[in-house]
């Protein structure tokens, strides 16, 4: 017998996912649907001898393709006739959740009815009499109570004995549908026609809503209680600080980055080693010992040691979402994102840019217009990550020892303000005219189900070590070949190497920026593997011992650095204008592979790379020149 | 008066949604004349604001609020 094939839809927060994800378990498959940036998950499942595979729509509030996700539901069932289609309504939210089923009805898709949250909505004084809706309708209503076995047995039972064949509108809708072909056919225009049609349909869930559901008044719900703390006054503010905080602690320096830096170690001082030591023995050749322990397992660290990182902020992230915390967040945020042409929602990945600029860019994806999507994506490069941090702190201590702090500090108001700027430079040009609206429903606070954030996590992060992985390890083999190789073939001379020719080359772009020399080229593009090597690749090729650079001891180094022709290599003015162009200049490969990645575009990734490379020329240019007209050095 | 004159604390009920690139997805999410809305409260910093309507809770900016025609019931 043929697989049972199982679409479900229904709006966003109505614990469609939990009901997926309780189904299907880890034995679901996410990609992405055509074109798109929406997840496509689906999953195979076998039940009383029946195979059923079972495909979870993203979360809708209507099928009319004005968004990403809607053009995808849209779209599958003018293509797809899947053997059953459940509709997942929130039972505590069933007005505006019956707007999607009667749209999908009035299309001929029959379904069933789903009423999830049962136990949450007679919580809230909703009672819903199944067999009036089903009467109603004309299709069958079940009911589930979001995540317990028992509900996941109650859906399979649905879907092994249920025949859709045999239900039929009722003549009610029936009636309903006359009505919406009558306007359709009305002459009237596309504006108005589709205005009417909405109007008919809560029309037609007024009287559903009076036959079938009874409210009777309850006491303000824990939501609202905590609403009046959350998202109202001072304490909203001091909260999603403090929430902020803790989200940054515990990627940064709590769980994530620690992780992440005991991954990368055990990588350089174990599994390097001992593959080098395994070669060595069996008599490799030198280039391929070279390539290994510098480039390909360098390459895979890179992957790697961002995976404890991506993994633990998705975890906290995710579980935020689940609360219903994240909506919160972006309807205090609003106001000050506007001002950027952003809104609200967005405010979440560039804070996460301050950390890490993968885990911000993958974060765009929640945004609803393709505009807030591609402007955040576009300007999380110029924040100042914490790959960055050990190049200003080092310059500021060598060059500014006095003005250390300050000069740091005006590197992060750089990095922010340019940012701002090119949001609303590219809010007006590239992007102009697409509308960025804000228009967000405040779900109820839930405790989030934990299958479904540890899903989520992992979904990413295999997202992650796959799509982006292939490209940055693609990417710091050539840097390796371009550091260790020159016309001639191999060398152990770094300033023999293509790296040095590129350096040099790169270096005579610099003139205007008082620091083209060629070791400062050359730190420039080795710091496109990650940003943290442009301290070592000059330090390195300024020709102090390997292991004294060390990028958590600015001190330290510097001391170490004055004593080499570093210190008079830069003038001050020459070092901040460095400063200034590795701030804003392009995103590591790593940041590069996760922007193809989320944009599906070599195109917007090669626009990524050279319009922050231009923005990065100028800015530093200015700081030299109108530097050397005020008359510093 | 608009959704935007309101004050938290009063139910209103919509009378219009005037014409903007958000009319229809305002309508979508329940918006539309003869609806009761109860103004909940507005954001710190003044915008957006929240309401509940049809059992559940939505924000809107302040600008979107204008251009709805309410009046209030209570």
């Amino acid at each position: 017998m043929a697989a049972i094939s199982v679409a479900l839809t229904g709006n966003p927060n109505t614990g469609k996912s939990t009901i997926f994800n309780e189904l299907t378990g880890a034995r679901q498959k996410i990609g992405n649907w055509p074109g798109v940036t929406v997840d496509k998950k689906v999953g195979l499942i076998e039940y009383n001898g029946r195979k059923i595979s079972v495909v979870d729509l993203p979360g809708t509030y209507s099928i009319n393709a004005r968004s990403q996700e809607e053009q995808v539901v849209s779209d599958y069932f003018s293509e797809n006739k899947p053997d059953i289609v459940v509709d997942i309504v929130d039972a505590s939210n069933i007005a505006r959740n019956l707007f999607l089923t009667v749209q999908l009805l009035e299309h001929g898709i029959p379904l069933i009815i789903n009423l999830n949250m049962m136990d949450e909505a007679e919580r809230h004084g909703i009672k819903i009499d199944d067999s009036k809706l089903e009467k109603i309708f004309g299709m069958p209503v079940t009911n589930t109570v979001g995540r317990s076995n028992k509900s996941v047995k109650v859906l399979l039972d649905v879907f092994t004995n249920t025949r859709m064949s045999n239900y039929h509108p009722s003549q009610q809708l029936e009636e309903h549908i006359n009505r919406i072909h009558q306007i359709q056919n009305s002459g009237l225009s596309k504006e108005k026609i589709d205005e009417e049609i909405i109007t008919a349909r809560y029309d037609f869930i007024d009287k559903v809503m009076a036959e079938a559901v009874t409210l009777s008044a309850a006491s303000p719900s824990l939501s609202e209680k905590l609403d009046a703390i959350f998202t109202n006054g001072i304490s909203a503010l001091v909260i999603m600080l403090v929430a902020f905080y803790l989200l940054f602690q515990i990627a940064f320096e709590w769980v994530g980055q620690p992780l992440a830096d005991m991954l990368g170690e055990f990588f350089e001082d174990t599994v390097a080693p001992a593959a080098m030591e395994a070669m060595a023995a069996a008599g490799v050749a030198d280039w391929m010992q070279s390539l290994v322990g510098d480039g390909i397992i360098v390459g895979v660290g890179a992957v790697l040691s961002f995976v404890p990182l991506i993994f633990t902020l998705f975890f906290v992230l995710s579980f935020l979402d689940g609360t219903g915390y994240m909506a919160r967040v972006a309807f205090v945020m609003d106001p000050i994102m506007r001002r950027v042409g952003l809104t609200g929602k967005g405010i979440m990945p560039l804070i996460m840019g301050y950390g890490c600029g993968v885990p911000a860019i993958m974060g765009a994806r929640a945004l609803d217009t393709n505009k807030d999507r591609m402007i955040s994506i576009l300007i999380t490069p110029f924040l100042t990550c914490s790959a960055k941090v050990p190049i200003i702190a080092l310059f500021a201590v060598m060059f500014f020892p006095d003005n250390a702090a300050n000069i740091v500090f005006a590197m992060y108001i750089i990095g922010l303000a340019t940012a701002i700027l090119m949001a609303k430079v590219l809010g007006h040009t590239v992007f102009k005219g697409q509308e960025s609206t804000f228009l967000l429903e405040l779900p109820p606070y839930r405790m989030p189900d934990m299958k479904t954030v540890l899903l989520e996590t992992w979904d990413k992060g295999k997202g992650y070590i796959i799509k982006a992985g292939t490209i940055i390890f693609a990417m710091t083999v050539l840097i390796w070949f371009l550091s260790n190789f020159n016309s001639d073939g191999m060398t152990e001379e770094t300033d023999q190497s293509y790296l040095a020719s590129i350096g040099g080359a790169a270096a005579t772009l610099f003139a205007p920026q008082g620091f083209n020399t060629w070791e400062a080229g050359a730190a420039v593009v080795t710091g496109l593997a990650a940003k943290e090597s442009v301290v070592s690749t000059i330090g390195v090729l300024y020709g102090a011992d390997e292991d004294s650079v060390d990028t958590d001891d600015a001190d330290g180094t510097a001391d170490v650095l004055m004593k080499t022709g570093m210190a008079t290599a830069f003038t001050p003015l020459a070092a901040l204008a460095f400063m200034v162009f590795t701030q804003l200049y392009s995103p590591c490969v790593t940041a590069l592979g996760t922007i193809k990645k989320e944009t599906q575009s070599w195109k917007w990734m090669g626009f990524a790379f050279l319009y922050t490379c231009a923005v990065a020329w100028v800015a530093s240019m200015l700081v030299y020149q109108i530097g050397s007209l005020l008359g510093f050095q | 008066m608009t959704l935007k004159d309101t004050n938290p604390g009063m139910i209103v009920r919509i009378d219009e949604v005037g014409e903007s690139a958000l009319k229809q997805r305002l309508m979508t999410m329940g918006l539309i004349p003869g609806t009761r809305v109860e103004i909940l409260h507005s954001a710190p910093l003044g915008d957006p604001i929240a309401l509940r309507l049809r059992s559940y809770n939505l924000a809107l900016r302040r600008d979107d609020a204008a251009t709805i025609q309410v009046t209030q019931i209570k």
